[in-house]
C-alpha cells in the first residue's frame, strides 16, 4: 500500500485519496467555440508519463485537493503541495 | 530408508512425547519435532504423491523449500489444507491426510499413471483434449488435478493483523541476520528481526561454527540475550512473503499452538535481507525417489531432531558443503560414502570418497536402494543426500525491482544494482561462509561491531542437467517437470524463460520452484546455446510462500467485509417487523410484512391513504455562501440561480462527458443557502465532485460545502392523507397549499424539535419530506406512525416506493439510465437550448455521439401478451434486418399499484418518437411483445400531487 502526504493532514494511506487527473489539464471554456479536438483532448487524453508525473489528488477525509509529484516507475511520491496560495 | 531416532542429542524434549496420525496411522514424536521430523523418525518413506505422474515421494527439504510433502491438517474444529510438513510443529492430536492421495500416500490408486508418463509430457492436455471439446474432459481432469482439499464446511479461525513501524527490519535470524540486528540495535535503531524457522539461529542450529572464538550455539545464546536487552522484536515462524509499494513488507507469522496465523504489515525505514540460500538438487535419473534428500535438510534433521536419515548413506555434492554432512552422518553411526563431483576434493578420514564422480542414476521403486556412478560403479544405500549448490533467497530484492547478476564462481544469481532502502547480506548475497559474510557487514551496514569467524572456503563445480541425458531427470519435483519436458519446450520454441515456465509449469506449484528453477533455466541455456544470465529468471512475485486467506482477511469477514450504514430509525423498523436489506450501502426496510406480497400491499395502501417511508439515506449536501447560486448553476444541467428562497427544483448533474451522473431536488433555504439532495448511493461521490469544482473554479472562501447526510434523518409522508397525518401528528407548520405549494420548503416543528418540511414527490402523490436531527427522529417517527395508522396507512418499505415511482415514470439514475445516457434521452433538453451559463458537461452535449438521432431514450412499456411482468434486462428487437438487432432494454419492471396491470420502463432506440409502436422483446430464449408508451403510466396530468 502506498502512503501519500496531504499538505494539510500529513502522511495517510492511499485509500484515503482520490485521483483528480493531470495537473495543468485546463478546461477549455466557451461551449461551441471549443473545437472537438481540444475538448476531446481535455476529456480523454492523459499524459501517462513514464517517470515523473504531476497530478491532482483529493484527500477525501479532509476534502482538500492538492498537487503531487509521483514517479510512475518507482512509485515514489513526493509530499503533496497546496494549490491555493496563502493557505497553510 | 531406515531412518531412526538417536537416543540422545538434538533440541527435542524426550520427556514430552506426543502423538498424531498420518493417513490414519499413529506417529509418535517429541516436543521440538516438526511434522516432517517425526514422520521421518517413524521410518515412513512414502509420504505423498507427485502432482502429475502420481509417483511416490518422500521428504526432500527441512524448511519452506519443501517441494514434495504437504498434508491437510485437522486440529479439533480447525482445518488447514496443504500444509508443508517441514514447517509445521508437531502437536499432540493432529490429524494429517497426505495431500490429494486416495486411499493414502503409500497405496495411492492413481500410481499407475506413472506407467503412461511417456505419453503425457508437457502440453499433453492442450494437444489431446481439444477434440471434440475440452469441456467434455475438464471435470475428470479437474477432479484429479490440484493439491490438497478444501473443506467448505470448515473455515479457519480469524487471524490477527498487526501494523508496525521500525527503523530496520532484518529478515532472517541466521548468524548473519543476528549479527546485523545486533549492530543496528546497538546503533540505536528500532529493529524487528523476523525468521521463518521455529526459533532463531538459522544454520547455527545444525551447522558447526566458531564465532568470536566461541562455539556457534554459545554465540547464538549470548547474542539472543543481547538482542533482548537491546529491545529487538524477534518474530519466529514468520515469513516475509512480499514487498509492496513504499517499502511495505508483509509477513505471515505461524504460531506454535495452532492459532490462526498473524499478518504483520511492517513499514521499515531499512530492509536488511539475510534470508540465506536454498540448496538445489542434483540432476540424475530417478532423482525423485523417496530417500533422496537435500544434504542440508538431512543435516538439520540429524542435529536438530536427532533423526539419522539412514544406516547406509550416500552423500553426493558438487560443492564443499558435502564434507561436513558426511562427517556428521558418520559420527552418528551411519555408513557413509561421499561422491564429490569436484576432482580435487579432499578425502575425509574414515569415509569412502569418490572424487570427481557424479551419479548417473538412482535405483529403486518406492525408495532409493542404490546409485550408479558415471563410471558404472554401483553403490547400495538406503538414503541419498544431495547438494547441487545454493540458490540465494533474494526474492524481496527482486520484488523491489533489483536486478540480478550471475556469479560464475558461486554459480548463483546475486543482487546486482543496489536498491534504495534494502541491503542484502550473508548467504542471500552469495556469501556462503561466515567469515566472508561477517567481513562484509561493516561496509554493507555502515556500522562497526561485526563478529568474526575463522576463515573457510566455499567452492563449487557445475552440475547442471545436460541435454540428451538418458533416463528421467526431475527438474521440478512438485509439478513433475523433467529434463525431457524442458527439451520439449525448447523443441517447440518456448525458449523464453517465461514461456518455459508456462508451458511446462516449471516453478509454478505451491513451492514456486525454490529448489528447481535454476536447474530448469540452466538446462534451457544449454539447449539453446546461451549462457544462464542470457536466459534469465522469471519475474519474482509475492507471496514467497503460500499465505492462508484467513491471515490476509483478518477481521474483514462477515458483516465487517463491507459494513452497512445504519439508519437512526433501525430499531423502530425492526420493532415493526421490517425485512432489512442493503441498498446503496445502507441497511433499509425492504418491506414490513411477512413476505414479498407485502410490497404491493404497501404500495396500494400509500395510493389509497398514506405511506410512511424512511428516506434518511437520501444525500443532503449543504452549499452555503455568497457565490453558492453561481456555483450551483455550474454544477447543475438546469438553471438553479433563478430559484426563489423556499423553493425546490428537480435537476440533473452531468459528468464532463455529459452523461447523467445524478438527479435530485435542489432546495434553496435562503439567498445563500442550498441543500443538494442526491441519490443515497451517490452522496459521497457528489460531495467529492462539488468540492473538486469549488476548489478548481471558485473563490474558496465564498462557498462552503457540508455533507449533512449522516446527521439528518428524513421521513417521507406520501399519499392522499399525507397532510392530514402531519396535522394529526401535532406538527406545527403552515400546511395551507397556497402558503406551502408543491416544490417548496418550509420550517416547522414537532414539540420542541425543529423540522424542515419539503414538498417534493417521488411517488406522484402529495408528499412531505420531514428532515430532522437524526437523534430526534424516533419521536417524530412515532408521532407520524400513530397518526398514519388511525388514517388507514402505515410504514412502507423501499420496494413499495420503487413501484410507486416506476408507474409514475420517475427514474433511478444507474437503473433507468446507463453510462451512455444524456439528459435529452430522459426527456430534458431545455437547458441545452436556453441555458447561457457554463455548466459541467455542456460542451460534450454538442458531440456527435450526444447528438445522434438514434439514441436510446426513456419510454414506458405495456405488455401486449399474457406473459405478465416484462423481465428487467429483456432486449427490444429490430427484426427488419437479416438478423435480430438489439434496440435497447427493459430497465425497471413491476406490478402497478395505482395503474391496473404491469408497468415497465426501458431505454429504447428513438423511443421518444415511437410511442404507440409494438415491439418484440427477447429474454433468455423467450420472446415477448410490448407497446411503447410514455414513461408515466399513472396520473399523467399530476393531479394527485395536490389532491
Amino acid at each position: 500500500m502506498q502512503i501519500f502526504s496531504c499538505p494539510f493532514c500529513g502522511s495517510r494511506p492511499e485509500y484515503e485519496f482520490h485521483f483528480g487527473g493531470d495537473l495543468g489539464n485546463h478546461r477549455p471554456e466557451g461551449f461551441e467555440a471549443v473545437p472537438d479536438r481540444e475538448w476531446a483532448d481535455y476529456l480523454y487524453f492523459r499524459n501517462n508519463p513514464k517517470g515523473t508525473a504531476r497530478e491532482v489528488w483529493m484527500h477525501l477525509t479532509c476534502g482538500e485537493m492538492f498537487s503531487m509529484t509521483r514517479d510512475t516507475v518507482t512509485m515514489a511520491a513526493a509530499p503533496g503541495e497546496t494549490l491555493t496560495e496563502g493557505q497553510p | 530408508m531406515t531412518a531412526r531416532r538417536l537416543p540422545s542429542g538434538g533440541e527435542i524434549d524426550r520427556a514430552r512425547p506426543l502423538r498424531f496420525t498420518f493417513d490414519g496411522k499413529v506417529v509418535e514424536g517429541f516436543a521440538g519435532d516438526t511434522l516432517a521430523s517425526a514422520l521421518l523418525a517413524s521410518g515412513r518413506q512414502v509420504l505423498g504423491r507427485s502432482f502429475k505422474y502420481r509417483r511416490p515421494r518422500g521428504l526432500f527439504g527441512a524448511g519452506v523449500e519443501e517441494p514434495n510433502i504437504c498434508a491437510d491438517v485437522t486440529e479439533g474444529a480447525a482445518f488447514r489444507p496443504n500444509q508443508r510438513v517441514t514447517t509445521e510443529p508437531a502437536r499432540d492430536g493432529l490429524v494429517l491426510r497426505s495431500a490429494s492421495t486416495a486411499p493414502d500416500a503409500e497405496r495411492d490408486r492413481t500410481g499407475f499413471i506413472d506407467l503412461f508418463s511417456r505419453f503425457i509430457p508437457s502440453g499433453f492436455y492442450y494437444k489431446t483434449f481439444m477434440f471434440p471439446d475440452w469441456h467434455l474432459f475438464e471435470p475428470q481432469i479437474r477432479a484429479m488435478a490440484g493439491l490438497g482439499r478444501v473443506d467448505p464446511g470448515k473455515t479457519g479461525p480469524v487471524g490477527d493483523q498487526v501494523n508496525h513501524f521500525c527503523d530496520a527490519l532484518v529478515i532472517g535470524a541466521g548468524p548473519v541476520g543476528l549479527a546485523a540486528a545486533r549492530m543496528l540495535a546497538g546503533a540505536g535503531k528500532s529493529v524487528v528481526l523476523a525468521d521463518d524457522g521455529s526459533r532463531p539461529g538459522g544454520s547455527l542450529l545444525y551447522r558447526q561454527a566458531e564465532i568470536d572464538g566461541k562455539p556457534g550455539a554459545d554465540w547464538l545464546a549470548e547474542t539472543l540475550a543481547q538482542l533482548a536487552g537491546l529491545g529487538v522484536t524477534i518474530l519466529p515462524r514468520t515469513t516475509a512473503f512480499g514487498l509492496y509499494d513504499h517499502g511495505l513488507v508483509a509477513l505471515n507469522q505461524r504460531h506454535e499452538d495452532g492459532r490462526a496465523d498473524t499478518l504483520w504489515r511492517v513499514r521499515p525505514e531499512w530492509i536488511v535481507l539475510a534470508a540465506g540460500a536454498i540448496e538445489r538438487p542434483l540432476p540424475f535419473s530417478m532423482n525423485d525417489l523417496p530417500g533422496i534428500m537435500s544434504a542440508q535438510a538431512g543435516l538439520s534433521y540429524l542435529r536438530r531432531q536427532a533423526v539419522l536419515p539412514g544406516a547406509n548413506i550416500v552423500i553426493a555434492a558438487n560443492n564443499s558443503t558435502g564434507a561436513e554432512v558426511a562427517q556428521a552422518m558418520a559420527a552418528a553411526g551411519a555408513r557413509v560414502t561421499l561422491i564429490d563431483r569436484r576432482p580435487d576434493a579432499t578425502p575425509l578420514p574414515g569415509i569412502a570418497c569418490h572424487a570427481g564422480r557424479s551419479i548417473d542414476s538412482a535405483l529403486g521403486r518406492k525408495a532409493v536402494h542404490g546409485v550408479v556412478l558415471d563410471d558404472g560403479t554401483e553403490i547400495t544405500c538406503d538414503c541419498l543426500l544431495v547438494s547441487g549448490g545454493f540458490t540465494p533467497t533474494i526474492h524481496l530484492y527482486a520484488q523491489a525491482k533489483g536486478r540480478l547478476a550471475w556469479d560464475e564462481t558461486r554459480l548463483a544469481f546475486l543482487p546486482g544494482d543496489p536498491v534504495p532502502g534494502l541491503t542484502v547480506i550473508g548467504g542471500a548475497a552469495g556469501q556462503f561462509t561466515l567469515h566472508e559474510a561477517f567481513a562484509a557487514l561493516p561496509a554493507a551496514l555502515g556500522l562497526e561491531g561485526a563478529p568474526s569467524a575463522v576463515p573457510s572456503s566455499y567452492d563449487i563445480t557445475p552440475a547442471w542437467p545436460e541435454p540428451g541425458c538418458k533416463g528421467r531427470i526431475w527438474i521440478d519435483y512438485q509439478h513433475d517437470v523433467t529434463a525431457k519436458d524442458v527439451e520439449l519446450a525448447a523443441r517447440e520454441n518456448f525458449l523464453s524463460v517465461e514461456h518455459l515456465k508456462r508451458y511446462t509449469t516449471l516453478g509454478m506449484a505451491t513451492d514456486q520452484g525454490k529448489t528447481s528453477n535454476l536447474n530448469g533455466l540452466a538446462l534451457m541455456a544449454r539447449l539453446t546455446g546461451r549462457e544462464i544470465p542470457e536466459v534469465g529468471t522469471t519475474t519474482y512475485r509475492p507471496p514467497f510462500t503460500p499465505v492462508p486467506y484467513t491471515s490476509l482477511a483478518g477481521l474483514r469477514g462477515g458483516e465487517r467485509m463491507n459494513p452497512v450504514r445504519r439508519l437512526a430509525l433501525e430499531g423502530r423498523h425492526r420493532a415493526l417487523g421490517a425485512a432489512l436489506g442493503e441498498y446503496g450501502g445502507w441497511l433499509r426496510p425492504i418491506h414490513y410484512g411477512q413476505n414479498d406480497a407485502a410490497i404491493l400491499a404497501e404500495a396500494k395502501m400509500a395510493r389509497a391513504t398514506v405511506g410512511l417511508f424512511d428516506a434518511s439515506p437520501l444525500g443532503k449536501i449543504e452549499v452555503i455562501g455568497p457565490d453558492a447560486a453561481e456555483f450551483l448553476d455550474f454544477i447543475y444541467y438546469n438553471t438553479v440561480s433563478t430559484l426563489k428562497p423556499g423553493g425546490c427544483r428537480y435537476g440533473f448533474i452531468l459528468s464532463e462527458s455529459a452523461v447523467v451522473y445524478d438527479d435530485g431536488v435542489l432546495v434553496r433555504l435562503d439567498e445563500h443557502r442550498f441543500v443538494v439532495s442526491c441519490s443515497s448511493s451517490h452522496a459521497a461521490g457528489v460531495h467529492a465532485m462539488l468540492e473538486e469544482w469549488r476548489q478548481d473554479r471558485f473563490p474558496a472562501k465564498r462557498i462552503f460545502i457540508h455533507n449533512a447526510t449522516a446527521e439528518t434523518a428524513t421521513i417521507t409522508v406520501t399519499g392522499p392523507q399525507a397532510r392530514a397525518v402531519i396535522r394529526a401528528a401535532g406538527i406545527t407548520a403552515d400546511l395551507d397549499d397556497a402558503a406551502f405549494p408543491h416544490m417548496t420548503t418550509r420550517p416547522g416543528c414537532h414539540g420542541d424539535t425543529p423540522l424542515r418540511l419539503t414538498r417534493v414527490s417521488f411517488t406522484g402523490d402529495r408528499s412531505y419530506e420531514l428532515s430532522v436531527r437524526q437523534d430526534l427522529a424516533p419521536g417524530l417517527w412515532d408521532a407520524l406512525d400513530g397518526a398514519a395508522r388511525t388514517l388507514g396507512g402505515g410504514p412502507i418499505g423501499i420496494e413499495a416506493v420503487m413501484i410507486l415511482r416506476a408507474e409514475k415514470g420517475y427514474i433511478v439514475i444507474g437503473k433507468d439510465s446507463d453510462g451512455m445516457t444524456r439528459p435529452m434521452d430522459l426527456g430534458l433538453s431545455g437547458p441545452l437550448r436556453s441555458k447561457k451559463a457554463e455548466f459541467i458537461g455542456k460542451r460534450s452535449l454538442l458531440q456527435e455521439e450526444a447528438q445522434r438521432p438514434d439514441r436510446n431514450q426513456l419510454v414506458g412499456l405495456q405488455p401486449e401478451d399474457s406473459g405478465g411482468l416484462l423481465p428487467v434486462g429483456a432486449h427490444g428487437l429490430d427484426l427488419t434486418g437479416n438478423a435480430p438487432r438489439s434496440i435497447g432494454y427493459v430497465t425497471s419492471s413491476c406490478p402497478g399499484a395505482g395503474h391496473d396491470g404491469p408497468v415497465a420502463l426501458a431505454l429504447i432506440e428513438r423511443g421518444a418518437s415511437r410511442h404507440g409502436e409494438v415491439i418484440e422483446l427477447h429474454h433468455l430464449g423467450k420472446r415477448r411483445r410490448a407497446r411503447i408508451t410514455a414513461p408515466c403510466a399513472f396520473d399523467p396530468k399530476g393531479d394527485r400531487l395536490n389532491a
